[in-house]
């Protein structure tokens, strides 16, 4: 079990330009009862029944497989649950109609930027598809996302002249020039460096304090889960096996929760061999 | 059993897929630069290949019915047959069937490509419908196009079987005799029969291509797959349409 004491809130190595909130755009909460999601005869999330607040950041933590990003994507409206609900504002995200009443926007893991267009055409295609603004309005609002992302040199590349940390902060960008009231980040400190890890993790938690954006967060990352989460959800095999604060987290005495936690390195007895002997 | 119900899963997909793209026709000012990219990037592009191969089709069209009408002293209908064989057949089937290897198989390795790295459903989260922004401006070019690349290999298909008339000694038709029997079987209602069959072949084309793309899963390997099914099912819809498109013009 953890004994630590709470790491101090980060400092951001770049402070954002302060902006107000879009008027239109309130924080949201997300309603999920009973959900069930199954791939043929596989059942990959088993009852799962939670609710994040409007303006929360929620991570979902939880061992490879244990169906956290399955969850996201059912809350994102990609895919159908097999039973159960999941409401956004009492919208169901998954019908295409109810989509234009709340703005919702997923950070993919791989960035999932398009490929045939530049960063800055990245970020300008849902204002432009949406005519959100004329094009010198939307010119202004992505030069400002890229500018709170520290990528105003990056305007004119295009994805594959990007490092990994560059595409987790256009994709980030991206999401912010669609102005969410929601944000779903899948595993945004993945496959980067610890200082780029931080830098996102602070970067997250400085767009809640700034938007007022509800946060739902699928990462491994224990450091940025303690850290800026309000609430924690522990996944394993698919069913929700805690939901805390971080602080709460710490005082769980769950074996199997607590060595996720903080797994030990035993070179005496190797966890492949412990695994063998099962 | 599951075959089956697999196939009419595909075509079913393929119909709502369509249905769903010409539903956002109110959209098209939108999408108009974007059309006007796919078709640069579909007809203007293939125009030289198009060209090349329906004059080489027409050549060898010529030279064949040349061997075989000469000797029987029917070289001078030559041009009917070439001329027929190009606007009513082989015009569009060629053209088809380059759209398909050339155009589709692209279209294909774009959309499986972007259905994998998630591209695809980061327009759904953007509630841009993939439909609106990639299907339907390829459709619609594809209409554009495939009349013009048709007429571009018919009057090629024609020029090549001028030359070869002119030019082998053995065959010895001049060019006049060549083109007026060209014209005197060949009416408007026949080269527009011949445009409604491209148009028929190019839709279906780009419709199979956009759809496999789509519904591509798994990983970078599935979208070689992806791009040898829709090659092979383009041909097999073009070369099965073909004759019922044939008996229901004539």
């Amino acid at each position: 079990m953890q004994t630590d004491p709470p790491p101090p809130p980060p400092k951001p190595a770049q402070t954002p330009a302060t902006h107000a909130p879009p008027a239109r755009h309130q924080p949201v909460g997300v309603e999920i009862a009973g959900l069930t999601k199954s791939f043929g005869p596989q059942t990959v999330l088993t009852g799962i029944t939670l609710s994040i607040r409007p303006g929360e950041i929620f991570t979902i933590m939880g061992p490879s497989g244990s169906g956290k990003s399955v969850l996201l994507r059912q809350i994102a409206g990609l895919d159908l649950p097999t039973a159960g609900t999941i409401r956004i504002n009492g919208l169901d995200p998954a019908r295409p109609a109810t989509r234009d009443h709340f703005a919702l926007a997923l950070v993919f893991q791989a960035g999932a930027l398009f490929n045939s267009l530049t960063v800055f055409d990245n970020l300008a295609l849902h204002p432009l598809e949406h005519r959100l603004d004329n094009r010198a309005g939307i010119r202004a609002r992505v030069l400002r996302a890229l500018k709170i992302l520290s990528l105003e040199n990056a305007a004119r590349k295009y994805p594959s002249e990007l490092s990994g940390g560059m595409k987790k902060r256009v994709a980030i960008a991206r999401a912010l020039v669609m102005e969410p009231q929601i944000l779903l980040y899948d595993e945004p400190t993945s496959e980067l460096d610890p200082v780029m890890a931080a830098t996102i993790t602070e970067i997250i938690a400085t767009l809640r304090q700034e938007y007022q954006v509800t946060s739902i967060v699928v990462s491994h990352d224990r450091d940025l889960a303690l850290t800026i989460s309000d609430r924690v959800a522990i996944l394993m095999r698919g069913e929700l096996r805690a939901l805390e604060t971080p602080g709460g987290l710490r005082a769980l005495t769950d074996p199997e929760i607590t060595d996720f936690l903080n797994p030990k390195i035993d070179l005496a007895q190797p966890r492949y061999q412990k695994m063998e002997a099962l | 059993m599951k075959q089956l119900y697999a196939t009419f899963d595909w075509i079913g997909a393929a119909v709502l897929l369509a249905v769903r793209a010409f539903r956002m026709l109110p959209a098209a000012p939108r999408i108009l630069k974007r059309t006007v990219e796919q078709a640069f990037l579909g007809g203007y592009a293939s125009i030289t290949i198009v060209a090349l191969l329906s004059f080489s089709i027409g050549a060898v069209l010529a030279l064949q019915a040349g061997l075989t009408l000469q000797p029987v002293g029917m070289k001078e209908v030559i041009g009917t047959l070439v001329g027929e064989a190009m606007v009513r057949e082989l015009g569009p089937l060629i053209v088809a069937i380059l759209v398909a290897g050339r155009v589709a198989s692209a279209i294909t390795a774009e959309l499986a490509s972007m259905k994998v790295y998630q591209e695809i459903d980061a327009l759904v989260t953007m509630n841009i419908p993939p439909e609106r922004f990639l299907v339907l401006p390829r459709l619609l070019a594809v209409l554009l196009y495939m009349p013009v690349l048709t007429m571009i290999g018919i009057l090629m298909g024609w020029i090549g079987g001028a030359v070869v008339c002119k030019y082998v000694a053995v065959i010895g038709v001049s060019t006049d005799v060549y083109f007026n029997a060209v014209r005197a079987y060949l009416d408007f209602p026949k080269l527009v029969d011949g445009l409604i069959k491209a148009e028929i072949f190019g839709f279906v084309v780009i419709l199979i291509a956009c759809n496999t793309g789509l519904r591509t899963t798994g990983g970078p390997r599935e979208i070689g797959f992806a791009v040898t099914r829709s090659v092979v099912y383009s041909l097999v819809a073009i070369l099965g349409l073909d004759y019922f498109i044939t008996k229901a013009l004539s």
